[in-house]
């Protein structure tokens, strides 16, 4: 009989926070950028420089600590992790090991159909990152590009209690909600604001120690979270089934060829000799600082859940949906307070409007559509003056040139065609047309209507109130 | 000190010597290692240990992008760079 | 003008036109060159001096002179100054330009002192010969077949043999006092975090401290307020008023620590007692205390500073800037043999000593343990404040030892930083002044005083080159060196 296996996963995410500068120089943060155009002395490890500490990234991840619940360190320090690597320029990283600014706390996850999982964190704490290699551009060279150098990033790291990729994909799906609500996180994945180290160990089923673990490093979206670790659990189940041992190491993911493999580089030492970092001090988090924090919170994505679910009546699929955006959460509420029904508002934010954003690779915060006017467009289909057809249409022209819902209905001759007569001429014709169809229907085949109903929308240009056709369809076909 | 560990601290310290002077630097830190001993007979139980002479609290920066960052000036003399990028021998991922 | 004319004197000669800003500085670069023998110099500045001179004679004439308008000085070569060479004595920065000014070194513009060159040191201010460094060691002026001290010798010897009137330097663990002492020159320590660090290349960041190096307690407070202040630029420096103009002269309570008075040889102990001597005349009162945890402070100083050092030094690693070894065949041997070539013996034996006290398994029993016995060192010193108000305690234990007599066992040299290295372990303030000769040799006392007290540390120092002038003597111009002062 085969073993069956479970899977022990822990997530390592690294959130870079939403700062003007960075965490230790006064160099911009952003992305792209000629290389080493934001990259300061403090940055480049200049001799004699000396960091100081960003008090926004300070409030930031008090803010995280408080939304999680955890635990907020009123002292905590920085120490130096020290190893060589050429995107590290001062051949140290200044990070947090044994006094972090955040222990413990927990996030929900949503596992679907009311489901929910509680994961708790081992802490949070705040670094700096590295630069980037460039590695194709000249014959057996590297270059080396240090804008990023010093881009303050927060780590959070969870407990192993993760138990499938999917899980796993979850939990960095619910932390990217909290923290693009919290403000503190632009939540870029692409851009690679949020890349997460996969710790993965499988064991029997029943089996309460924990088997030899890799760590799969820089996957950057919810997808190739979950597709790194469907592989990398498959292939150490291979390798046990095969009697073989998993070998502790660090593998990356390669979305192109779906797989994981060693990692050969030196981006690691034997001895990292973390001790504090002396050009920093201690820490100190006040309680001004705390209270500032707290009255700055926002509702938070779990609360926003259920206040959906409670006040909208939606189902968990848009619940989740729009409070994992808060741009688009504020834009569905913007469009529910003109008036219309939550559901439809709901039905079209994530229908059109999310297409639309991802067409045009659009964040939420940048609807060229005002709420008003997708209020007012839905409003004009619950009246009758427009079909959802046509009402599509509007919209696209909306995004792409902006103006007003009823200026444009009127101007396009898009306004709903509700003339009786005219109706009834146009499903005339569609059942002479179409005989064959027509004596099927007849016959028993009812599914045929909608081809009918089609076949009249289509030679109203999309103007027709579909209500009023199936009513003349139905009536004519029936004789 | 063994040759192990002087190889280790060597790796970690990213410096290379030739035998001879591996030699003489392993007498030395033998005698660094024995002139450091002498602080392990201070009772040192219960004492925190103190990073800082001072016990300041960090300060913060306003969160403020100011740098103007001159990469001609900051590249002037730099070793080996191209399009503005730091030139190393090719790092393997 | 008086080659060996103090900054005070300087000052009134700038005032009432006597002597320009552009002379002193064309006087300055003369000496330098013409002593060149003595090796205290990395380099010079003529054109930027010049210019600056210039625009501080303008200056006096429009508003008279001020603050350190017009005086020549001369930088450690640790302090960076905006386009211009700065190496910390070490092949791995020996063409580096810096990009930026140091704060130091824009206050000290500011205050419109007049920059003339970069002094000698050790290599990256590790050691107390100044031997070590690229350029070839520093001779001391008293005896040129001796050492100068360490790190800061080039300071040290430049304002001795009257090349400049001042100068700065950096103390980590006795820097500018024990050189000093050697020249027969006054230096400051401040307390730690009075000067910003910020542009000062690292040595060891916790304990590092610029400072200023001068013939007179009275010059060095004249140095002081152009360098100190707070500067948000440096995490470490501390928000606190500055240091005084006036000395205020109250009877103090003086310290002498049996740790350190019962370990003098005959001859130091004979110069201590006579300065004692001077200090209780001056009508302070003496009393005997006890530093306990002094027999441990100098290994405790080596294992905390080499654990800095060899993290702050992992940056030289031939990528941005300094030394790259030709045609590296992968990334590991670039930075071994850029590493390996650009630094020094002693450097590197710091580098390895602080990855040692720093690796799993040594952590603990080193580096922890080091910082446990800091604590300790520094509850000491404030016991002791509690009862007096200032310590009087030797420099060094001998003068100025001959060139390359401390080079077979790097232990030895080490232990001659005995005096020196608790004030720094506590990042207490402590002045370092001439006190008597041995043997045609200038040695020094140390004041050491609570944190933040320099004021009082200067004016102790003031009252006492007020009685004595053991500070006006100067050394013998060398064979080479052809100028006859006047």
């Amino acid at each position: 009989m085969s073993t069956q296996w479970e899977s022990v996963i822990g997530l390592e995410v690294h959130v870079q926070l939403a700062t003007e500068s960075k965490i230790f120089s006064d160099a911009p943060v952003a992305a792209g950028g000629e290389p080493n155009s934001r990259a300061c002395g403090v940055d480049l490890g200049l001799p004699g420089v000396l960091p100081v500490l960003n008090e926004s990234v300070l409030g930031m991840a008090v803010t995280f600590g408080l939304a999680v619940d955890g635990e907020i360190a009123r002292e905590c320090r920085f120490e130096r992790k020290n190893y060589f690597y050429p995107d590290l320029p001062k051949g140290y990283q200044i990070s947090q090991l044994y006094q972090p600014v955040v222990r413990g706390g927990h996030l929900d996850i949503d596992l679907g159909e009311g489901r929910a999982r509680r994961i708790h964190l081992t802490r949070a704490h705040l670094e700096e990152d590295a630069g980037k290699s460039v590695h194709d551009a000249y014959a057996g060279l590297s270059g080396i590009d240090l804008n990023r150098a010093g881009t303050p990033l927060l780590e959070v790291v969870s407990e192993p209690e993760l138990r499938s990729p999917e899980e796993a994909a979850q939990y960095f799906r619910a932390l990217h909600g909290l923290v693009r609500a919290l403000g503190i996180c632009d939540g870029n994945l692409n851009e690679g604001s949020m890349r997460c180290d996969a710790n993965i160990s499988i064991r029997p089923v029943g089996q309460t120690t924990l088997g030899e673990r890799t760590e799969i490093k820089n996957i950057n979206s919810f997808r190739f979270v979950e597709r790194a670790l469907a592989f990398e659990i498959e292939r150490q189940i291979g390798v046990l089934e095969g009697g073989g041992e998993v070998v502790r190491e660090t593998r990356l993911y390669d979305a192109e060829r779906d797989e994981t493999r060693p990692m050969r580089g030196k981006e690691t030492s034997e001895d990292y000799r973390y001790f504090p970092d002396p050009d920093l001090l201690p820490v100190v988090v006040t309680d001004a600082m705390l209270e500032a924090a707290r009255a700055g919170l926002p509702e938070l994505p779990a609360v926003k859940r259920e206040r959906y679910a409670r006040d909208f009546a939606l189902d968990d699929y848009a619940c989740s949906r729009l409070t994992g955006d808060p741009d688009l959460a504020q834009y569905f509420e913007a469009v529910t307070a003109t008036g219309v029904e939550p559901r439809r508002a709901a039905n079209w934010v994530l229908g059109e409007v999310s297409a639309a954003l991802n067409r045009d690779e659009r964040s939420a915060s940048d609807i060229p559509v005002p709420p008003e006017q997708l209020g007012a467009l839905i409003t004009r289909i619950d009246e009758g003056v427009i079909s959802g057809t046509a009402a599509r249409a509007v919209l696209a022209s909306l995004w792409q040139e902006g103006g007003d819902v009823d200026d444009r209905i009127a101007g396009s001759g898009l306004a709903q065609l509700n003339d009786d007569d005219e109706l009834r001429r146009l499903a005339r014709e569609a059942v002479e047309r179409h005989p064959a169809q027509a004596d099927q229907y007849r016959a028993g085949k009812n599914k045929l209507l909608g081809f009918f109903v089609g076949q009249v929308m289509k030679a109203s240009q999309g103007k027709a109130n579909p209500r009023q056709v199936n009513e003349l369809l139905r009536d004519m076909l029936s004789r | 000190m063994d040759s192990e560990t002087v190889d280790k601290l060597m790796r970690l310290s990213a410096l290379d010597l030739d035998e001879e002077a591996r030699v003489r630097l392993g007498l030395d830190l033998d005698r660094i290692v024995a002139l450091i001993d002498e602080m392990q007979s201070v009772d040192t139980e219960g004492v925190l240990p103190l990073a800082h002479p001072l016990d300041a609290v960090q300060p913060l920066r306003p969160d403020r992008a100011n740098a103007a960052v001159d990469r001609a000036t900051l590249q002037h003399g730099a070793p080996a760079t191209r399009d503005g990028l730091y030139l190393v021998p090719r790092v393997v991922e | 003008m008086n080659a060996f004319a103090t900054v005070a004197e300087l000052r009134a000669a700038l005032a009432e036109r006597r002597v320009s800003a552009v002379e002193l500085a064309r006087a300055c670069l003369d000496r330098i060159a013409r002593q060149s023998h003595l090796n205290a110099f990395v380099s010079t500045c003529p054109e930027r001096a010049l210019e600056r001179a210039q625009a501080a004679d303008l200056c006096i004439a429009q508003h008279g002179q001020t603050g350190l308008v017009g005086i020549p000085f001369a930088h450690k070569d640790i302090f960076c100054v905006q386009g211009l060479r700065t190496t910390c004595a070490s092949r791995m920065l020996a063409d580096f330009v810096a990009p930026y000014d140091a704060t130091v070194a824009t206050r000290m513009d500011a205050a419109g002192a007049v920059l003339v060159g970069k002094a000698n040191m050790d290599e990256f201010a590790m050691g107390s010969s100044s031997e070590s460094g690229h350029f070839g060691a520093v001779r001391n002026p008293w005896d040129t077949g001796r050492v100068a001290g360490g790190s800061s010798g080039g300071s040290a010897a430049a304002v001795a043999a009257g090349l400049v009137p001042a100068s700065t330097g950096t103390d980590t663990g006795g820097s500018i006092r024990q050189p000093a002492a050697f020249c027969g020159i006054s230096g400051l320590k401040p307390t730690y975090g009075r000067v910003s660090r910020y542009g000062m290349i690292a040595f060891a960041s916790s304990l590092d401290q610029g400072g200023p190096m001068a013939r007179t307690a009275e010059d060095l407070r004249l140095l002081l307020a152009g360098m100190e202040g707070s500067d948000p630029r440096d995490s470490t420096s501390a928000d606190v008023p500055a240091t005084a103009a006036e000395a205020d002269a109250r009877p103090l309570r003086i310290g002498l620590p049996d740790e350190y008075w019962s370990a003098l040889d005959a001859d130091m102990g004979e110069a201590l007692d006579a300065a004692r001597g001077v200090v209780e005349r001056l009508g302070h009162g003496l009393v005997s205390i006890s530093l306990p945890h002094t027999r441990a402070a100098v290994a405790a100083y080596y294992v905390v500073s080499s654990a800095e050092a060899s993290t702050n030094l992992s940056r030289y690693d031939g990528v941005r800037y300094g030394h790259r070894a030709d045609a590296p065949k992968d990334l590991d041997d670039l930075y071994r043999r850029s590493r390996s070539e650009g630094f020094g013996d002693e450097v590197k034996r710091r580098i390895l000593t602080g990855a040692y006290t720093l690796s799993v398994g040594y952590y603990d029993a080193y580096y922890q343990k080091a910082q446990r016995v800091r604590r300790l060192i520094r509850r000491d010193f404030l016991t002791a404040f509690a009862s007096v108000d200032a310590i009087l305690a030797p420099v060094t234990p001998t003068p100025a030892f001959e060139l390359d007599a401390m080079q077979a066992d790097p232990t030895d040299m080490y232990r001659q930083d005995v005096f020196t290295v608790p004030a720094s372990l506590a990042g207490l303030p402590a002045l370092s002044v001439p006190c008597g000769r041995i043997g045609g040799l200038p040695v020094g006392m140390q004041l050491i005083g609570p944190h933040f007290a320099e004021d009082r540390l200067l004016a102790l120092g003031e009252a006492w080159q007020r009685e004595t002038d053991w500070h006006t003597l100067r050394p013998p111009e060398s064979s080479r060196g052809a100028e006859v002062a006047r």
